[in-house]
């Protein structure tokens, strides 16, 4: 479903991303994991257009999409949860999750949307900083649903939250796999991931170095960590 | 004179100023509320929005038609320029935007002068808005009593774009994050313009509505950008409820400033925004940043 072929590039003076090249294939969790500063927080910005000089290829069902504003990236399709959740703090709940909807969302119309996500309905006249970090990110997840995307990129989700919650959004994000969306989950949380994960990338100075469907990568895990994820 | 009565009249009059001044402080608050920058260039529209009213009463002979033509032109003109000039500014530098809207500033300023020429220009107002009605058996001018309307006939006109459109939705998430509210499929760049001719149209209509009173000339726009700089100060940058109030707390300072202690008018505005400023550094209604 989302393609990314050589993607190069950064912030002024550091080249952060040498060549990410990787695949999010519809109804699978892919996730991304990798000591920070590697560029994982770069990557999904520069999917979402937010980068800006990116060189290299990002194809969504073969529409390519590199270039694109991010409204346009949006629209094609791609939906963001950024690091730090990223919520309107002085907008309401539901002013949060109208803002993702340029028209009433056909994919997840309110009843489905609160199926998934159930604390929100009680929630929806209270500002985004009223919120509890596990209820920010669950309606960051909500407000990037409403746009319909087919890709989903979710930003280090588990930051901050408590296990129970944790177990709650790889819940969630098992059942937006179910869905047929392609979920793209940049991760530090090895619990998390492999709760969820069809396949997992590790990346190391700006590249994908290894990849691994998630049984495989159980199995390795040692030597896995050992090389690329220890400090 | 009862004191009463006196005391009514400079309330009216002071209400009917801090609406003038709403107009210019609120197209100023959006633009920084959304850009955060600010716009030089806010009194030298407010002014081209006087003349424009002028010129269009001294030809058409209607001042509803000023009221409509001023703020189109204005905010055609800060469609033209946001486009053109401003965009590509935003990624830089706030000094940047602050030398070209002063420099938009200038140019303006002297446009006017080329354009009508050094001297004030004034039109009548029409007969119907040119008498005086009695307030506590005191003659006061119906005009005045106009402008208090139309002051808060644009608050709630604004607080309903901000609140219950889809546009004002946008502009109170750009904001607050502008690049999370792009992410999310919204084209921040048409709201960034639409805010400024917005703002433009705003400054504009202010300054046709002043006109009458104050005349148009040259100046008119720096005596006026300085008030509003300091109710934006005061409520808060980028605050709609902070810049409602702080209109209110300077007209109020400078009529009753002028009236009570004519000695130490000038300086009440200024008293009036280091003392809040003082006890909050970010405004009444402002966060700090």
């Amino acid at each position: 479903m989302l393609a990314l072929r050589g993607l190069a590039g950064g912030y002024r003076g550091a080249r952060v991303l040498q060549g990410v090249t990787l695949d999010a294939p519809a109804g699978q969790v892919t996730a991304v994991i990798g000591r920070n500063g590697v560029g994982k927080t770069t990557t999904l910005r520069a999917v979402m257009g937010l980068l800006p000089g990116v060189e290299g290829e990002v194809t969504l069902a073969g529409e390519r999409l590199t270039g694109r504003p991010p409204h346009l990236v949006a629209r094609a399709g791609i939906g963001y949860v950024p690091e730090g959740r990223q919520v309107f703090p002085d907008l309401t709940v539901e002013e949060n999750l109208r803002v993702g909807q340029r028209r009433p969302s056909r994919q997840w119309p309110p009843e489905r949307l609160f199926a998934l996500l159930p604390n929100l309905r009680e929630r929806l006249r209270n500002l985004g900083r009223a919120l509890s970090g596990g209820e920010q990110q669950m309606l960051a997840i909500a407000r990037a649903l409403v746009t319909d995307p087919r890709v989903l990129l979710l930003d280090e989700p588990s930051q901050g939250l408590a296990p129970m919650v944790v177990r709650e959004l790889a819940a969630v994000l098992r059942r937006l796999a179910g869905e047929g969306v392609a979920v793209l989950l940049v991760e530090q949380n090895l619990r998390l991931t492999e709760a969820v994960a069809d396949r997992i990338l590790i990346m190391a100075k700006g590249q994908v170095v290894h990849e691994a469907s998630a049984a495989a990568f159980a199995a390795e895990e040692e030597a896995v960590r050992h090389r690329w994820l220890t400090m | 004179m009862d004191p009463v009565a006196l005391f009514t009249l400079q309330l009216l009059n002071a209400l009917s100023l801090s609406a003038l001044l709403f107009f210019i402080a609120l197209g100023l608050t959006l633009i920084f509320g959304i850009m955060r920058v600010i716009n030089f260039a806010h009194g030298a529209i407010y002014m081209l929005g006087a003349y424009v009213g002028v010129t269009t009463q001294t030809l058409t002979g209607s001042f509803a038609l000023s009221l409509v033509l001023a703020p189109l032109a204005a905010a055609l003109l800060g469609l033209a320029f946001e486009r053109s000039a401003l965009t590509r500014l935003y990624a830089r530098e706030h000094s940047a935007f602050l030398l070209v809207t002063f420099g938009l500033a200038l140019a303006l300023t002297e446009a006017i002068r080329l354009a009508w020429g050094p001297d004030p220009r004034q039109a009548e107002l029409p007969a119907a808005l040119a008498g005086i009605v009695f307030v506590l058996d005191e003659p006061f001018p119906v005009y005045r009593l106009v402008l208090i309307g139309a002051g808060a006939a644009a608050a709630l006109a604004l607080w309903l774009l901000l609140h219950r459109t889809r546009l004002g939705l946008l502009m109170r998430a750009a904001s607050q994050n502008a690049a999370m509210t792009a992410a999310l499929g919204n084209d921040v760049a048409a709201v960034r313009a639409a805010v400024f001719a917005l703002a433009c149209g705003l400054a504009a209509l202010g300054g046709a509505l002043a006109a009458p009173l104050f005349t148009a000339y040259i100046g008119l726009g720096t005596s006026v950008i300085i008030d509003a700089f300091v109710i934006v100060m005061i409520g808060g940058m980028g605050s709609f409820v902070g810049t409602a109030v702080g209109s209110l707390l300077v007209g109020f300072a400078q009529t009753f400033g002028n009236f009570y202690f004519p000695e130490l008018a000038l300086g009440a505005t200024y008293a009036l925004m280091i003392a809040v400023l003082l006890l909050r550094p970010g405004g009444l209604f402002g966060r700090e940043e």
